[in-house]
């Protein structure tokens, strides 16, 4: 394996790390929603730890996405597809905080807050992988 | 620096995008799934509601994505035209994480179906069935994970 079999290979483990736990905090969400299956001290540790995954698998998919950028000739740092990722990395990280935020401060009068966030985050990140895969302009 | 042939026919977008999204959604159900037994596990008193939550996602999210991520690739692989003795590691990695990965999905479904129908009344008698659906979804788990590193290195 070359550098660039690694970099690909952490950039996609990490966007896979971010959507997962995405999509297991949307488990969560549902999971909550009537029947009760998780007390609140668990649905909190739950919500806590997958939290942490996206965060992790968010900077790990940047850092190794821009170094990529960077190593691979035919891409660059300011191509439109790029520079479209980023912005909507840095809105999907801003709302994914607040989400946290809102499910930590008050788990049930925060809840819609919470996942009215959560939302915009998931919709970025499908976004962001809509444009990885199309790469328009590319 | 690397200069990389990244040509692919526009027709291969979509069923690769229908791949991708779903492993990865594959992937959290499969992580959620986990993270239930796990913690049902080092909490026996929160044992049954983890179990039912733990079975109602894999239920739910598993299968779904499962058939998401399996007709995908098949598709994919169908747009790419690839020539009849193209035969690489990296793609028979794929199948054989995903098709052995089927049996257990199915093994794993239908003992969710059970848990859950014998947790209705008490949610503790699920636990025990909920233990070997969430070990089955970390084995999977890290095969997924394996076919990942083969999807994204292509080795020979």
């Amino acid at each position: 394996m070359d550098l660039y079999d690694w970099l690909l290979f952490l950039h996609v483990l990490s966007a896979f790390l971010a959507v997962g736990a995405m999509t297991a905090l949307w488990g969560l969400i549902l999971g909550t929603r009537s029947e009760g299956l998780l007390d609140p001290p668990t649905a909190m540790s739950y919500g806590r730890f997958f939290g942490i995954v996206v965060g992790v698998g968010m900077m790990g998919a940047i850092i190794f996405g821009i170094w990529l950028a960077i190593h691979v000739d035919g891409y660059e740092l300011w191509d439109g597809w790029i520079l479209a990722s980023l912005v909507l990395w840095a809105i999907a990280g801003w709302a994914g905080g607040q989400a946290g935020r809102a499910f930590e401060a008050d788990p049930v009068a925060g809840r819609a807050k919470g996942i009215r966030f959560h939302a915009i985050t998931s919709i970025g990140l499908l976004l962001i992988l809509i444009l990885m895969i199309w790469k328009p302009g590319a | 620096m690397t200069l990389v042939a990244a040509i692919r026919d526009g027709s291969v977008n979509f069923p690769l995008f229908l791949h991708v999204l779903g492993a990865m959604l594959l992937i959290g159900t499969l992580a959620a799934v986990g993270f239930a037994t796990i913690a049902g596990w080092r909490s026996p008193e929160r044992a049954g509601g983890l179990s039912r939550f733990g079975l109602k996602a894999l239920l739910v999210g598993v299968l779904p994505a499962y058939l998401l991520m399996r007709i995908g690739a098949q598709w994919t692989e169908s747009q790419e035209n690839f020539p009849d003795d193209f035969d690489p590691a990296w793609l028979g990695i794929g199948y054989i994480t995903a098709d052995i990965g089927a049996l257990f999905v199915l093994i794993s479904i239908i003992l969710s179906a059970i848990g859950l129908r014998r947790s209705r009344d008490d949610s503790t008698r699920g636990v025990a069935l909920a233990r070997i659906v969430g070990v089955i979804s970390v084995v999977l788990l890290a095969a997924y994970l394996i076919a990942v590193w083969a999807m994204t290195t292509k080795p020979t």
